[in-house]
């Protein structure tokens, strides 16, 4: 699979092409569900669609925010949508959501975000008391992370046209130093850290959806982490090559677009993920992977083996990174592959999820 | 995790695997029965870390890979139909039937949800008095208790807006139709340790006897795997054919007597074609009589639909255990999970999908099984 194909394509099986028109996905003639579920059929719709509609290098790049050139300094700008069931869960809520969401995608190049927009979709009929809970918490969440709601929109579309709310955020931020931080940027040799453990947040709001007959002890990990990231760059320099949030597609999806990228292989070790036993449980009773289960506060750091350890403590020193761990290697081998050794020590690819493992998780 | 973290031990796994290093002496062929196994098989790496002699192959034990094309067909006609919501388990969502799968009749409109146990769809049932609720009842002896109850909890509330889509199996027949085939390369079975724990294992023993099999009751952690194989490998090189219980934590010789009994109440045995294999008599579940209002075959006419098995995919041969996934000219180019063109590549347990998920024949062939990370 390629991330970053621009030109028109081609349909590999399936049903025949229809003209020139480039129909996304193979045997699929209407939007599915997965096509939103950070696996390969979203890459796919991205690469087929989007790249080709859009074709200019800062999308081209693929990261989660865009770097921008303006007037000597450098921008970067993110945006993204939240559609989330249930909107209030454990640890959370869609409004606090959607504020880290938007703040992290822009940290992660190593910018300090600034300011967000607020687009609400709003569904005839919502509580205006939920409604109220949501923006609160968005302004504290915001005030939390340092950053101001300066623009926003609304609207409001029949009763069954949305689903209660969905919100939309985007972004800016500067960039200050002359970092290069990049899912393009690893190098083999990098080590790979993240600051804690996995699968919290998809697990938390699983646990609150209809059909499931258990209650878990599990909070949603949403939080702001460009703190956190301020940190990291005053440890690790320009020894900090690529950073992302895992978020949809967990875990697994950041590292197949690390390994993608920046055309490098990744080796990770599976006891060295950290896991809550309660979260590591619940994925047990499910049939769930963790590896591809969503997270919100959660970062995966490359960075040059003469700096991992500073990183390393100064993401042990902040208060979101206390259970942080090396998880793995970025090698030159196997590039593109993500490889995982089990706990018997074998080893096993970790590919990307074809499609969605949970619905509507972020 | 308690009760888990035992089983995944690397140092016991290392031990283990020395013994079966130092009793094999011969070439082998094990087939684990299910799909369960299958995975965990190769999630762990497992196949990577036995002899070169033992060849495990992996058996029809994947109750979406078997369910056949007509029973999706079914399914599909049902779940599009006005004032129906139709339920099931995630994995049956993705399998593909002739023209469409779960997935695509949701797009379209139709009701489809994921549940997680068929007493939710009966729940669903109770909540929605003006909707025919139905749930596709698919799986082996150890989905049959729930869905089971499910049936009986309606029929005794008087939900007569619940019904399911049945497409149970069973494994022995299954056991003995490949035992009994000209191609059968089988010497030993690792027997799926679910369905044990429902059913016991007494009906295993006049199978062992009759066809020379070792069988060994095994579960699904990599200590239960590696175990088992052990256990089956010993009997194999001893020339003895029995039944033994690797599983004894969790299975027990008669079963589950409560829920043999239910399902005794509510289903009756029959015929049952199995997706790649064919029609094995005496091999399924169908509802008893009093309780076939509850059948959605009957309740929305569908039971005359009949189809014809795709001639492209090699799955039957793959749950046969006469050829592994990676020798099937579509493998990993036209067919992948995301285009699957049988169910052994669409179910997390089939084992196409465990194969192009993990892929550990080719790991193996590039050596990396000896090589370590995070130095």
């Amino acid at each position: 699979m390629k991330n970053s194909n621009n030109k028109p394509a081609i349909l590999e099986t399936g049903t025949d092409n229809f003209g020139e028109c480039p129909l996304p996905i193979t045997g699929h003639e209407t939007v599915q569900l997965a096509h939103g579920s950070g696996g390969k059929m979203m890459n796919q719709l991205i690469d087929r669609l989007f790249l080709w509609a859009f074709d200019n290098e800062k999308l081209n790049q693929l990261d989660d925010q865009a770097v921008l050139s303006i007037k000597g300094g450098r921008l970067a700008f993110s945006t993204d949508s939240f559609v989330i069931d249930p909107i209030f869960f454990p640890g959370g809520d869609i409004g606090e959501l959607a504020v880290n969401g938007t703040v992290n995608d822009v940290s992660m190049c190593g910018a300090k975000p600034l300011y967000l927009s607020a687009g609400f979709i709003i569904e005839e009929g919502f509580p205006l008391i939920d409604l109220k809970r949501i923006v609160i918490s968005m302004g504290e969440a915001a005030a939390k992370a340092g950053v101001k709601i300066v623009t926003g929109d609304t609207k409001v579309v029949n009763k069954g046209q949305c689903d209660k709310v969905f919100i939309n955020t985007a972004g800016i931020g500067l960039l200050e130093g002359d970092y290069e931080i990049s899912s393009h940027n690893l190098q083999p040799g990098d080590n790979l850290l993240v600051n804690g453990s996995v699968a919290d947040h998809g697990m938390a709001v699983l646990s609150r959806r209809e059909g499931l007959a258990f209650d878990m002890p599990i909070e949603s990990d949403t939080a702001a982490l460009n703190g956190l990231v301020s940190q990291l760059l005053q440890a690790g320099g320009d020894a900090i090559h690529a950073m992302r949030d895992p978020t949809r597609g967990g875990l697994a999806a950041t590292l197949n677009e690390f390994a993608i990228n920046s055309n490098v292989g990744i080796k990770i070790a599976q006891t060295r993920v950290p896991l809550k036993p309660e979260v590591a449980g619940a994925c047990e009773i499910l049939g769930l992977d963790p590896f591809y289960v969503a997270n919100e506060g959660k970062l995966v750091v490359a960075v040059a083996e003469e700096r991992t350890q500073a990183v390393l403590a100064a993401m042990q020193a902040h208060e979101l990174g206390a259970d942080a761990a090396i998880i793995g290697k970025v090698v030159a081998e196997d590039n593109g592959r993500v490889h995982v050794q089990t706990r018997i020590g074998a080893w096993r690819i970790l590919d990307m999820l074809v499609g969605e493992q949970l619905p509507r998780i972020c | 995790m308690k009760y888990l973290d035992e089983y995944r031990n690397p140092e016991i796994a290392r031990r283990i695997l020395d013994e079966i290093h130092h009793v094999t002496t011969k070439p082998w062929v094990i087939m684990e029965i299910c799909g369960g196994q299958t995975h965990s098989i190769l999630k762990n790496g497992i196949d990577q870390l036995l002899p070169e002699q033992i060849e495990l192959v992996h058996g029809p034990g994947c109750p979406v890979c078997v369910t056949p094309l007509e029973q999706i067909d079914k399914a599909l006609v049902i779940a599009a139909g006005e004032d129906v919501i139709f339920t099931s388990f995630g994995d049956m969502l993705r399998v593909p039937g002739s023209e469409k799968d779960l997935l695509m009749v949701k797009s379209e409109g139709g009701d489809v949800r994921i549940v997680y146990s068929p007493l939710d769809a009966v729940a669903l049932a109770r909540k929605n008095p003006d909707k025919k609720v139905v749930f596709f009842a698919v799986g082996f002896e150890t989905t049959a208790p729930n869905n089971a109850m499910a049936v009986w909890q309606a029929h005794r509330e008087g939900l007569k807006n619940f019904s399911i889509l049945v497409s149970h199996v069973l494994v022995p027949p299954a056991m003995e139709a490949l035992l009994s085939s000209t191609r059968n390369r089988v010497q030993g079975y690792l027997a799926a340790g679910h369905v044990c724990t429902v059913m016991g294992w007494e009906e295993y023993i006049p199978i062992a006897e009759r066809y020379k099999v070792p069988i060994v009751v095994t579960g699904f952690e990599p200590m239960d795997i590696l175990e088992g194989i052990l256990l089956t490998v010993k009997q194999l090189e001893n020339g003895t054919a029995t039944v033994e219980n690797q599983y004894s934590r969790i299975v027990q010789r008669e079963g589950n007597r409560p829920a043999r009994d239910l399902i005794g109440k509510v289903f009756q045995i029959s015929d049952r074609k199995w997706r790649g294999i064919g029609e094995i008599p005496a091999s399924g579940l169908t509802l008893a009589p009093k309780y076939q209002e509850h059948d959605a075959e009957i309740v929305f006419d569908v039971s005359a639909l009949k189809v014809d098995e795709p001639a492209e995919c090699i799955s039957g041969e793959v749950l046969q255990g006469l050829k592994k996934p990676f020798e099937c000219a579509a493998f990993d180019t036209t067919c992948t999970p995301q285009t699957p063109l049988g169910a052994t590549m669409v179910s997390t347990e089939g084992a196409c999908s465990a194969y192009y998920l993990y892929d550990s024949t080719s790991l193996k062939k590039a050596g990396l099984a000896s090589q370590e990370t995070n130095k």
